[in-house]
Order: C-alpha cells, then sequence, then structure tokens
C-alpha cells in the first residue's frame, strides 16, 4: 500500500491500543463490592410492596401500557428512552399491558408484574452509591472522603424512595453519574496515556451516558452541556500547551467532537427510532400529530386514506383539515344555515351560508375543486393535477355553493372578513370565489398539490385575503363550531392559515344526486404514503417540546425556593386502612449539611480567589486545582440541575430537586476533607474534627433510621408517631381521622 | 470592512492551526486601523484625543458636527406626517396625557419614559385633551408635533452616541464615521424615531449608558479625576434612566455590571495598588453605579406618584390601601369602623390583582354546570350586589338591631355571609366548579339566611394568632369553608355569557398561600361602630413602589399571545423577516411601515459572524503562543476587549427574547441591532 506514513505518528498512536493483546487484570476494591452490596439492599428491599400504584407509576404506567400494546402516545414531558427502559422491565416481567391506571393507591391485578416494573430504577439508584465512591475518588479525594459520599447518598431517604417505584429520576442521577466519572477517568488518563483503549473507552461511555441521561429526562441536557464546558475549558487548555503539535490537537478536537457531539445526537435520534418502530399502532393521541403522521400509522386515519389518489386534480373530492390543530383539530365545513342578518351586538353581515370549521368528521366536511373556466365537476381522463399558483373554486359537494369571501367583517373577529358560501341574493354583491392554491412547503413553483402532503395556503384573488381558522367558537346560531375567516393583514407564516387535504378521491358523478351518494360513500383506491424518519422525528420532538398541558395546579407541587430547605414533602402513597404511608422526605441533616457544604465552598472560593489576585497563596498549586476541579463537577452540577427551574413555566415538585441534591451531597466530603486537611492546622484540632464528623454522621443515620418506616411503607406507624414525624409544619404527613 | 479583516491578528501565517481558515497571508491592512495604531504608544495607557495630531483634531469636531446635522435633518424631516395616531402612539400618547391631566393610570412600564413624553407635550402646548383612541385617528387642531419632536430628538441623538461610543473604542475615524452612517441611514431607526414611542427614549439612555460607560473606561488612567467622576456618576444617570423607560433597560445595567466587574478585577490583580485604594475604586462604583441610579430611580416613581393624584383607569389594579390614596376614588378620605363585627355590611376584595369584589346576583348556574344554585362570581366594578352580611353560624338574630351589643368577628370564628340583595348564603360543595374541574363549586344557597351546615366558613387572618380582631383594609384574611376544608378563591377565569363574563369563584382544595385565596374587607358599615379614617392605613412610599413593581410585573407575564395570533418570533428580527405595520389600514392611507435597512442588517449579520470568527482564529493564535509583532497585538486587544463589549451588548439584548413568553414585536430588536451596528462600523 502507498499510504504516506510519514505524518501518521499520531494515528498510530490512536490505534496503538489494537497492537497490544488484551490482558485482564482483576483488582478488587472491597469497599466498591461492600457499597454495591448495601445500595442494592438498601434499594431492592422489599420491592414490590407496597402492590398498589405509587404516586406517579399511575403517569408512567400507562405509557408502558402503551408500549406492551404498540400504541402510539405523545409524552410532552420528556423524551422516549426513559419510558423504553420502564417497559424493558415490563417486557421482561412478561407484562401483557391490561392494566387501568386511573389512581393513585389503587390494587395491582395479578398481571402486573411490579417486581420487576420497579427493578430497573432501583438497580439505577443502587448503583448511584458506588458511582459517588468512583467519582470522588477520580477527583483525587481520598477513600475516606469518597466513602462518606457513597454513605450519604446511600442513607439518603429522597433518592431511595425515588429509586424503589416505576419513576425515572433514579435512572436520569444514575446516568448522570456515569457520566461524570467517566468524563473524570477520561481525563486522569489524558495525561499519561491518550488514545489508549480505556482512554477510548471512557470518552465513549461519557458520549453515551449524556444521550442517554438527555434521553431520560430533557433536565440531562444541563448535565450534558456542564461536561461539554468543562471539556471545552480543558481543551482551551491543551491549546496552550506548546509540546503538542497542531495535528495532535486537531486529533484530540477530532475525537472529542465524535464521541460528545456525534455519538450522542446519533444515540439520541436512535432512541426516536426505536420509539417509532415500536410504536405503530394508531392510538389516543393522533390527533396531535398532522395527517401525514397519522396515515402512518397503523389502523386510525390510514384505514381510512389507504388508496387514496396523491395528486389533487380538478373534479377531485376532498376535505381540508387546518395544519394548526388548535384549539382542536378541525376541517373547513359548510352548512345551509346562514349567517344571522343581525349579530347580538348589532353588526350586520352578509346573511350568506355559514363556513366553518368543525371537529367532527361530516358528509359537510366535502368540497370540490373546480376550475373556474369549465362547468364540470368530475374529474377528466387523464386527471389535469393542480399545482402551486392555480386559481381555483371550491364548491361545497352537499349544498354546490362556491367558497367566497368578501370585504364584510367576520361574525367574531370584525378586523377580518367573513368568509361563506355564496348565495345569490340578487343585490350588488357580486361572487368572489377565486382563490390562489399556494403550497407552502412546495420543493418548486410549479408542484402538484398533493393530499396529506402538501400545506395549501388559500389566497382569495379579489381581496388577496388568506382563508383562515381564528379559533374562536361562533355562538348558538354556529352551533359551536370554529370560526373561518379571510386574513386580510397575512403577517407571514402561521400555521392557523394552513390547510392540507386529509381524504380525497376522484369524483366521477355528473348529477348531485349521484354525487351526494358518491359523498357519502368511503374512498377507495391505492396509493400508500410513508413518511420518513427523520420527518416523523422532526415532528415527534416538535411536538413533544411545544405541547403544553394546562390546568397544572397540584396539591404537592412546590415552588424552586421551597426545595432548599425542604419546605414540602409528596406523600406518595397511604395504605387503605393502616397508618402505613410512603413520602419523598429527605434526610434532612444531609440537606442541610449539602447547603452548608455549598455555602463554605463558595465563600472559601472567593476567599481564595481574592487572594490569589492579590498574590497570596494559601493553598499549594496541586491542591487548589484539585479543589477547582471539584467545585467545578458538584458546584457546577448542582447548579445547572437546579436554577433552570426558576425559568420554568411548568408545576414543579420535590423530586425534581434530586439530581441538584445529588452532586450537592458530593460536596460535603469535598468540603470536609478540605478543611482538615488545610484549615486544622494542630494534630489536637484534626482529632477534634474527625471526632465533629462522626458525630455528625451518626446523626445523619438517626434521621435515616427515624424516617425509614415512610421511606419504605413499612411497618405501619400510630398517630403519635406520625405527629412526632412532622418536624416541620408545612410537611403534609397523613394522619387519619378516627 | 473586508479590507480591514485579514490584518486582525494572521501575523505567524505558517504556524497557524488549520482551525483558522485559509486567508493567512498578512493581506493589505486596513486603513483607518494602521492610522490609529501610528497614533497610539504600543503597551501604553490610552491618550486622550487631545493630544491627537492637528489636522485630524479638526475634523473630528466637524465630522460629530455633520453626522449630528444629518442625524437630525433625517429624524425631523416631515415629522407631522402623517397627522393621525400611529401604532402605539395610542398608548404613549394617551399616558402623556394622563400625565397633563393628572390621572392615575397603570402600565406595565415603569413611568419615566410616559412622564417625559407628558412633560414635552406639556412644555410645547399639548393640553391633554385629545382622546388617543385608536391608530388612525386624526389629531385635527391638538399639538402633538411637541411630542414627536422630543422623540425624534431623543432618537438623533443616537447618531452622534454611537459616533463617539466606536470612535472611543477604536480611535479611528472612518470607523466611527461608517458607524454613523449606517444608523444615519437605517430606514428603522428612522421610523422608530419619528413617533410618541418610548422606544427612542429608550435608546437614548441605553447609548448613553454605553458612551458614558466607554468613556470613563478610557479615563481609568487618571482615576478620581473630575473628567472620571462625570462620565462615571452620567453612567449610573443614564442606566437610571434606561430602566425608567423599560425594563428591557435591566439588560444594559447587566451589560455594564459585567463591564465594572473586569475593571475592579483588573484593579484588584495590579500589586501596585494598595487594598485603600481598591477600597476607594470599589466604594466609587458603588456610589455611582449603584446608589445613584437607585436613588434616580425611586425619585422617578415618587414623581410619578405625586403627578398622579387623581382617580383613574389604573384604579382596579391596586389594592384598597392604595386607591385610599387617589382623589375621586370612592376610598378618598372616607371612615369606617377599624374592627370587623358581626351584623356589619361588608364587601370583600380579592387580593389577585384587577381580583374583583366576591359578587352574587338573582341568575342560577346553568343546568349541567354544578347544582342549580345561585351563582357567586368576582366582580371588578362597585354594585350594590356586593354587599354581604355577616353573621353568626349558629344564631340567626338579628344584629343590627339597636339594643343588641356589639361583638366583634375574632381570627378562627365560624361565620356565615348573607348576600345582602337576595338574603342566600355564600355556600360551597363537592360539585366541580363551571371552569377549574378541580376546584369546589361556591354558590348563593337557602332562602332568608337560613340554610345548612355547608354555609359555615371559617375565617382567617394571615399571620395572626387565635382570637385577635379582624381589621378592615388592612387585614388579609382567607374563608376556609367548614365541612370540606377548602378555601374561598377567585380562579381568575372569566365565565362564558351565563355568568355575565363576570369572574369565576371556587372553593380550592389545595391549600395554597396565593393571592388568589385571599381576601380583605373594604367598604365595611356598621352604624353601631365608631368610624376612623382611613388616613391610618396611608401606606408608606416603600410599599407603594413594591405594590406597583409587583404590580407591573405581572401585567407583563400576563401579555401571553392567544392561540392563534400571528406574532413574530426573535430569529425573524435581525434577518428582517418583516416590519411592523405602524399605520394605514386602508390601500389609499398614508402609510408607515416599521422595516430596517436590508443591506445595514445583512451587513450587521454578517459582520457579526465574521467578528466571531477573527476572534475565535486571534484567540487560539494567541493561545498558541504564536509571536505577533506589537502591532498587531495592539490590534488583538482592540478587537477582543473593545468588539467583545459590543457583542456582549448585542447579546444581551437580544438572547434574553428566546425566554420570554410573552407577546414580542419587532421593535424589541432595535437596541440589539444599535450595538450590531457599532461593530459593523469597527471593521
Amino acid at each position: 500500500t502507498l499510504i504516506p506514513l510519514e505524518f501518521s505518528p499520531t494515528f498510530d498512536r490512536m490505534l496503538g491500543f489494537l497492537k497490544k493483546p488484551v490482558v485482564v487484570t482483576a483488582e478488587i476494591n472491597m469497599n466498591l463490592v461492600t457499597l454495591t452490596v448495601m445500595g442494592l439492599i438498601s434499594r431492592l428491599w422489599g420491592l414490590s410492596y407496597p402492590r398498589a400504584v405509587v404516586f406517579d407509576e399511575v403517569y408512567y404506567g400507562q405509557f408502558v401500557s402503551l408500549y406492551m400494546k404498540r400504541i402510539f402516545f405523545v409524552d410532552d414531558s420528556g423524551p422516549p428512552f426513559g419510558h423504553m427502559l420502564l417497559a424493558l422491565g415490563g417486557y421482561l416481567g412478561g407484562f401483557d399491558g391490561n392494566f387501568l391506571w386511573n389512581r393513585i393507591g389503587a390494587e395491582y391485578s395479578m398481571n402486573v408484574p411490579v417486581w420487576s416494573l420497579r427493578l430497573l430504577p432501583a438497580l439505577a439508584g443502587a448503583l448511584c452509591v458506588p458511582l459517588a465512591y468512583q467519582i470522588l475518588v477520580e477527583l483525587q479525594f481520598s477513600h475516606c472522603a469518597a466513602l462518606g459520599a457513597a454513605l450519604l447518598i446511600l442513607l439518603e431517604n429522597s433518592l431511595i424512595t425515588q429509586s424503589r417505584f416505576m419513576l425515572l429520576e433514579s435512572v436520569l442521577i444514575f446516568f448522570i453519574l456515569l457520566a461524570v466519572l467517566s468524563y473524570l477517568k477520561f481525563y486522569n488518563l489524558q495525561r499519561h496515556s491518550s488514545f489508549s483503549g480505556s482512554w477510548w473507552f471512557w470518552l465513549l461511555l461519557t458520549g453515551v451516558a449524556c444521550s442517554c441521561a438527555v434521553g431520560v429526562k430533557y433536565m440531562g441536557l444541563f448535565t450534558y452541556l456542564l461536561l461539554l464546558a468543562i471539556a471545552g475549558l480543558h481543551f482551551w487548555h491543551m491549546i496552550g500547551d506548546q509540546n503538542l503539535s497542531n495535528v495532535s490537537l486537531m486529533c484530540h478536537l477530532l475525537a472529542r467532537g465524535l464521541a460528545l457531539i456525534i455519538i450522542p445526537v446519533a444515540m439520541y435520534l436512535s432512541f426516536f427510532y426505536v420509539h417509532l418502530t415500536l410504536l405503530y399502532r394508531s392510538g389516543p393521541h393522533d390527533q396531535i400529530m398532522t395527517s401525514a403522521f397519522q396515515a402512518s400509522l397503523e389502523g386510525g386515519l390510514a384505514r381510512i386514506t389507504q388508496g387514496q389518489p396523491l395528486e389533487v386534480a380538478y373534479g377531485s373530492q376532498i376535505t381540508l383539515r387546518n395544519v394548526l390543530g388548535k384549539p382542536m383539530q378541525c376541517w373547513l365545513h359548510s352548512h345551509t344555515n346562514t349567517y344571522p342578518i343581525r349579530y347580538e351586538n348589532g353588526r350586520g353581515s352578509s346573511h350568506q351560508q355559514q363556513v366553518t370549521c368543525y371537529p367532527f368528521k361530516d358528509v359537510n366536511n366535502w368540497w370540490i375543486v373546480k376550475d373556474p373556466g369549465m362547468q364540470q365537476l368530475v374529474v377528466s381522463n387523464p386527471p389535469r393535477p393542480v399545482r402551486h399558483g392555480h386559481i381555483v373554486q371550491l364548491v361545497h359537494g352537499i349544498t354546490t355553493r362556491y367558497l367566497n369571501t368578501h370585504d364584510v367583517a367576520a361574525p367574531l373577529s370584525p378586523h377580518s372578513q367573513e368568509v361563506s358560501c355564496y348565495i345569490d341574493y340578487n343585490i350588488s354583491m357580486p361572487a368572489q370565489n377565486l382563490w390562489r392554491v399556494e403550497i407552502v412547503n412546495r420543493e418548486s413553483d410549479t408542484d402538484v398539490w398533493k393530499t396529506i402532503l402538501s400545506e395549501v395556503r388559500f389566497v382569495h384573488v379579489n381581496t388577496s385575503a388568506v382563508l383562515k381558522l381564528s379559533g374562536a367558537s361562533l355562538p348558538e346560531w354556529g352551533y359551536r363550531q370554529l370560526e373561518v375567516v379571510g386574513e386580510k393583514l397575512s403577517k407571514g407564516y402561521h400555521q392557523s392559515m394552513v390547510w392540507n387535504v386529509e381524504e380525497h378521491r376522484y369524483g366521477k358523478s355528473q348529477e348531485q344526486k349521484e354525487r351526494e351518494v358518491e359523498l357519502h360513500s368511503p374512498t377507495q383506491m391505492d396509493i400508500s404514503k410513508n413518511l420518513s424518519f427523520m420527518a416523523k422525528f422532526m415532528e415527534l420532538q416538535w411536538k413533544i417540546l411545544t405541547l403544553k398541558n394546562e390546568d397544572t395546579e397540584h396539591k404537592y407541587s412546590s415552588s424552586a425556593l421551597d426545595w432548599i430547605t425542604m419546605d414540602t414533602n409528596i406523600a406518595y402513597w397511604l395504605h387503605p386502612t393502616s397508618g402505613a404511608q410512603i413520602h419523598l422526605l429527605g434526610n434532612v441533616v444531609t440537606w442541610a449539611s449539602a447547603n452548608i457544604a455549598a455555602l463554605v465552598y463558595t465563600c472559601l472560593s472567593l476567599w481564595y480567589l481574592i487572594r490569589r489576585r492579590r498574590k497570596i497563596y494559601d493553598l499549594p498549586e496541586d491542591a487548589w486545582q484539585l479543589w477547582v476541579s471539584a467545585g467545578e463537577i458538584c458546584v457546577g452540577g448542582w447548579a445547572v440541575n437546579y436554577l433552570p427551574f426558576f425559568l420554568m413555566e411548568k408545576t414543579l415538585f420535590l423530586y425534581h430537586y434530586l439530581p441538584a441534591v445529588t452532586f450537592q451531597i458530593l460536596l460535603i466530603p469535598i468540603v470536609l476533607q478540605h478543611l482538615s486537611d488545610h484549615l486544622c492546622r494542630s494534630l489536637l484540632l484534626k482529632s477534634m474534627f474527625s471526632a465533629l464528623i462522626v458525630a455528625w454522621f451518626s446523626s445523619v443515620y438517626f434521621v435515616y433510621c427515624t424516617f425509614r418506616p415512610v421511606t419504605y411503607g413499612e411497618p405501619s406507624l400510630s398517630v403519635t408517631e406520625l405527629k412526632d414525624l412532622r418536624w416541620k409544619d408545612s410537611w403534609n404527613i397523613l394522619i387519619r381521622k378516627q | 470592512m473586508r479590507r480591514a479583516r485579514p490584518g486582525a491578528a494572521r501575523g505567524g501565517g505558517p504556524r497557524m492551526p488549520a482551525a483558522g481558515d485559509g486567508q493567512a497571508g498578512p493581506g493589505p491592512r486596513g486603513g483607518p486601523l494602521r492610522r490609529r495604531e501610528s497614533r497610539r504608544v504600543p503597551g501604553g495607557p490610552a491618550r486622550p484625543a487631545a493630544d491627537a495630531p492637528p489636522p485630524l483634531a479638526a475634523a473630528r469636531p466637524a465630522a460629530l458636527a455633520l453626522v449630528t446635522l444629518l442625524s437630525f435633518a433625517s429624524r425631523f424631516h416631515r415629522l407631522p406626517e402623517p397627522p393621525h395616531v400611529c401604532w402605539d402612539e395610542t398608548h404613549f400618547g394617551k399616558m402623556g396625557s394622563y400625565y397633563i391631566n393628572r390621572t392615575f393610570f397603570f402600565d406595565v412600564h415603569p413611568p419615566l419614559g410616559k412622564m417625559l413624553i407628558g412633560l414635552a407635550g406639556y412644555l410645547s402646548g399639548y393640553d391633554g385633551t385629545f382622546p388617543f383612541q385608536k391608530p388612525g385617528d386624526r389629531y385635527e387642531q391638538h399639538n402633538y408635533v411637541g411630542m414627536r419632536g422630543f422623540c425624534a430628538f431623543l432618537g438623533s441623538c443616537l447618531v452622534p452616541f454611537a459616533y463617539l461610543t466606536v470612535l472611543e473604542l477604536s480611535k479611528s475615524l472612518p470607523a466611527a464615521l461608517l458607524t454613523a452612517c449606517i444608523l444615519i441611514f437605517d430606514t428603522g431607526c428612522i421610523t422608530l424615531s419619528q413617533y410618541i414611542l418610548l422606544d427612542p427614549i429608550l435608546m437614548f439612555f441605553l447609548m448613553g449608558a454605553v458612551l458614558s460607560m466607554v468613556k470613563s473606561n478610557s479615563c481609568a488612567d487618571r482615576p478620581f479625576s473630575a473628567s472620571w467622576w462625570f462620565w462615571l456618576s452620567l453612567t449610573g444617570v443614564n442606566l437610571a434612566g434606561a430602566t425608567g423607560v423599560k425594563f428591557v433597560g435591566l439588560f444594559v445595567v447587566l451589560l455594564v455590571g459585567l463591564n465594572t466587574i473586569y475593571d475592579l478585577w483588573d484593579l484588584l490583580g495590579n500589586l501596585s495598588l494598595s487594598l485603600v485604594m481598591f477600597g476607594k475604586h470599589l466604594l466609587a462604583r458603588v456610589l455611582c453605579l449603584i446608589l445613584l441610579p437607585l436613588a434616580l430611580y425611586t425619585a422617578m416613581f415618587a414623581v410619578h406618584f405625586t403627578v398622579l393624584n387623581k382617580s383613574g383607569p389604573g384604579d382596579g389594579f391596586f389594592s384598597s390601601a392604595f386607591q385610599s390614596q387617589l382623589i375621586g376614588n370612592n376610598l378618598h378620605n372616607v371612615s369606617v369602623p377599624e374592627h370587623l363585627a358581626y351584623g356589619s355590611v361588608v364587601t370583600m376584595k380579592n387580593l389577585r390583582m384587577a381580583g374583583g369584589y366576591l359578587h352574587s346576583h338573582w341568575h342560577l348556574y346553568p343546568e349541567g354546570i354544578g347544582a342549580r344554585q345561585q351563582q357567586v362570581t368576582a366582580y371588578l366594578h362597585k354594585d350594590s350586589n356586593n354587599l354581604w352580611i355577616i353573621k353568626k353560624h349558629d344564631s340567626d338574630t338579628d344584629l343590627s338591631a339597636p339594643s343588641s351589643p356589639v361583638e366583634f368577628v375574632r381570627h378562627g370564628d365560624t361565620i356565615r355571609l348573607e348576600h345582602k340583595e337576595t338574603s342566600r348564603n355564600l355556600h360551597s360543595h363537592q360539585h366541580e366548579a363551571p371552569l377549574t374541574r378541580k376546584h369546589f363549586q361556591v354558590t348563593g344557597y337557602g332562602i332568608n339566611g337560613t340554610g345548612d351546615s355547608n354555609d359555615f366558613w371559617r375565617i382567617e387572618v394571615v399571620g395572626r394568632k387565635t382570637g385577635k380582631l379582624i381589621k378592615v383594609l388592612r387585614s388579609q384574611v382567607r374563608l376556609i369553608h367548614v365541612a370540606t376544608g377548602c378555601i374561598l378563591g377567585s380562579s381568575g377565569k372569566t365565565l362564558p355569557k351565563w355568568g355575565w363574563e363576570q369572574v369565576e369563584v371556587t372553593c380550592t382544595p389545595y391549600l395554597k398561600e396565593t393571592p388568589n385565596s385571599l381576601w380583605n374587607f373594604e367598604d365595611h358599615v356598621n352604624p353601631k361602630l365608631p368610624n376612623i379614617s382611613l388616613d391610618v392605613l396611608k401606606p408608606s412610599f416603600a410599599e407603594i413602589l413594591l405594590e406597583s413593581h409587583m404590580v407591573m410585573i405581572r401585567g407583563n407575564s400576563g401579555l401571553k399571545p392567544k392561540d392563534n395570533e400571528v406574532t413574530s418570533k426573535p430569529w425573524h428580527w435581525p434577518i428582517n423577516y418583516q416590519g411592523l405595520r405602524f399605520s394605514g389600514v386602508n390601500e389609499t392611507d398614508y402609510r408607515v411601515y416599521l422595516l430596517g435597512n436590508p443591506v445595514i442588517w445583512w451587513l450587521n449579520l454578517v459582520t457579526i459572524g465574521l467578528y466571531l470568527l477573527i476572534t475565535v482564529s486571534t484567540a487560539v493564535a494567541l493561545k498558541r503562543g504564536v509571536q505577533l509583532t506589537s502591532e498587531l497585538k495592539e490590534l488583538s486587544r482592540v478587537v477582543l476587549r473593545g468588539g467583545g463589549q459590543i457583542m456582549l451588548g448585542w447579546l444581551l439584548h437580544y438572547l434574553p427574547f428566546f425566554m420570554m413568553g410573552r407577546v414580542l414585536y419587532f421593535h424589541h430588536y432595535f437596541p440589539a441591532m444599535l450595538f450590531s451596528s457599532m461593530l459593523t462600523g469597527k471593521y
């Protein structure tokens, strides 16, 4: 081969790991093993108790059922990977999806494999304990500090509660911690063995874990961005390193780009690919999607539209759906009733036939595309397709009146024109029924108007008004149907002005009577329409991001500020008869210490920073570097997982804070070790400090034990015991009335 | 501009990393930048402009005068046209009239801009009688040119400001002239400056702040000199002005703040400066950039509340205590019994903004909506149907009889509220509310005051212990339904026609502390009790200030687009995607359309891209330790520091709009556009 080898020493090194034999040496850290076992015990103990729907299981459960039944759904709370993991649990446990997820506390029927449904989140929660240990070790802190961090995570009641049910937070935290850990491993390998096998492994794992975190919940995105920023910063330092050649810098950049950007994006897409492949049946959320998307699902619209002609031609019989789909999906509609001569507010109308948008399938939704120059209402042979820019008339199928608009104010939107079906009253109001077809998503100006696929605007030729759904619903005289208007001041593109053909057939009947029969009959012909994966992905992604749930008041919702002090709790479950109950409640001592640690860290850092600026160095350089990098991860992780909630308008719950609090907990041992190493100068001080830490740690354990009954839901507590647990007035511990 | 680009820090051609694209050769360097270099001692502190060589020194004032003249000419050209109300003039003109008439109103923006408009109108002889009802109304004989002229004057000042800023940052006359030209000939800027709007005023203060910030930076070599103090405090004044016109001004505060922090950090690292000196620097900045603007901002509101002392259209947005300040309001100078007693006739006002009074009337809830009982709503206007009688829950004796002793209502008492007109009791039960389905329905129930146990409510005062009396107007009260434990509240949703489009009242089972579920007693009639004057509850200025800010913030977040409304999106703005129609609905009318000069706007966009490219490659080159000549080093410093300031300004004034949920308009982009123009000018 003639590949020039002289410029590739770096490539050589990049692939160097292939040249060495694969050697496995086992070295077992008993700390890690013990912690893992303890984590597993704490999270998996009595996992199928309570055998009832606990809190948000009622929400996620319905999606698991839909996965089992392969029915399509849209969930605006996040991307599908988390749901898929839960569904995997159900699949492994042989769940058939038959359970009505309708209320919290409902008893599970025998066919629900509770244990396996809850297994994956519990495993993820358990593995967070050794991950915490490992992260601190990689941050170059002592094994003692690492052990402390792991134990704090282990004894954190809120993390235990959240891990033991079919919920997603523990999975999210697991992936976030995994991403952080693998990045640290990668970074520590960077100095000595770039491009080695393990270097590649940890780098790639960072990317994979990041994309998994984002795939579980969008909150994972912020940790991903944090890691990207840290990686960028580290790379920036590498640029300053004069020992590295430009080529090797380039290789480093490419490797990072591949692992941290391209792979996560590809993984993210693959989640949606699997999601869309799994869910191929039409279901309850179909109507949110466009006609084209619906037609790609089995059943539902596909059954109706299968075999329709693709190209709309003169003489085609069509139904027109508004693309916006808000406030509800609807089709252009007309009926024999006319607009009232005078509205309630005294304004007059044209008294012509009403044109509305109607949210149900109806024979009055059918329109015929007519060539203004010809009289016939049938498709000629061969069909003459309608193209972008053509001028057409739209004839209402049942009443054979023409779609018309004129300079009369619309009933509810007086700034727009009224749209009617023209009735010739023989007064000085001529018909203005010519419409220009504009295909919005055309590729060229000679595009043919296609069923389902084309999004079309109808521009009125005389007044250049655009046919638009105003969104208001008409009063009684209009049967509460939605108002359709001619928008004169069309300011650019808006979906309410865009329509697409949903049902379509070539009209064959010359006579009105025959035509009515034809309109009532179902469509039948054959061309199937398939959307590409990317088109489906874009649409679904867009819907997930823009869908808004309204009326989201909830008894246990809280504001982001309440979380720091843990002013609220969430009651997850209450035993139907006894006082046994499960609450999401953090370990009070841990939360308070975590806050103090964050505060101490910030103040100390500021102090050091200002002193360093004045050229006073309190810490040796490497200790300072450790301190800074620990802060980047822990304080940074806390901030990016917490602060964005202040900008969100959705309903917030205490469990949203858990990823942030995990990072904050990791900070406690870091600060403690720093205090003991650098600020306790004398031996006496050091031993006193250690004694304090032991005392403090036992209080953490004590609180854990105190709240264990409401964490695990057993044993059942008496009323006085429950009252004693109410440490804060704002906590809502459920006490049954006698 | 193109000529200057390759010159920016591209010295070490062969050793450049591949990241900096293929423009390695040291191309012909830009004239303007080179000239600047020749006048500067490399590395030394910036010399004041006065030291410049004589020919240029003469050219500068001339250029400034020319630029100013052109700017004024372009802004004042055909100012009185069109002689009718254009676009938002209908709001801001009207508000100017309110100041002249001294009637109280409410707006989501702070008052300075409108006060200035009002002042300009007053001085130019406008009498405040034009109604400004809708866009397109003719002004007829009313003198509106003064107000427009004022706005145009401030709008014209933008150009010299931008000119001076760029001159200061780049020390290059052609760059400054280019910036000025861009702004003079930008049609969007001209249009926006010609009408009675807040934007020219805002942009004036904003540019003023940037200019004085840049000026004070260049005085950094002689701190605590007179000019240093002058520019620093002028920055503070402009900051107060910008924030006082619109809250968007806060972004420029952020810009100045970041710049100051950077500055201080620099000073801190300067070991030749003692800590005492550093403390002085810090104090001076706190004084000029925090305390001074705060004082001015507060003063602005003081003037606002002093001028507007008559009751007007804004009353309903504010609390009862606030309303008692306004002449003509029915709460002004009235006196009521201080403590709530049984048998009193009262009205209850919901504490949410524009919350309305607890109201009932003879109409029933329609079939299918909860129980078919009498409607209870919240009503914004004063009406005899808002009157309720407080009764004891267990006795029905006529408490108004003169013989019976007065008994006060206490915190924690269980009471019954009887509607005075219809003699029905305030009632709730476990039927779902008409609009908020998770809440319970509230109705009027019973005949002549006899109902059932669902009419009992426990009255509680926020933050008070059991047994305390309840004060009229001052106590915040919640009513807890005894049988179900829910709280009486107003959801803020408007009922359909059957409810006369009044606001829904519900009983919420969620025990949250929100203004929605808090009430206060406003009117209070009890002949047996002595009246006290309401002056005792005169709110302090701090309270008024706080309340008006709360109301403004809520009002701002309340401006959400409706579902099918077409609004422009932030990404439309920089590309000049579509403009904004100012005037002229009909085809024959005189039409005004707000649209940027496409050449300029697209040029600006290109510059931003180029700037980013140059910055990144310069920074990478420096980091890689490429040896640059001192001239190039100086050049890259200007690029990174000066350009950075302007770029940051652009980002700060543009990006935040992506996160706002409210209605956005094209003109929100203009401040950002100013910055991008200055950036263009620099190259």
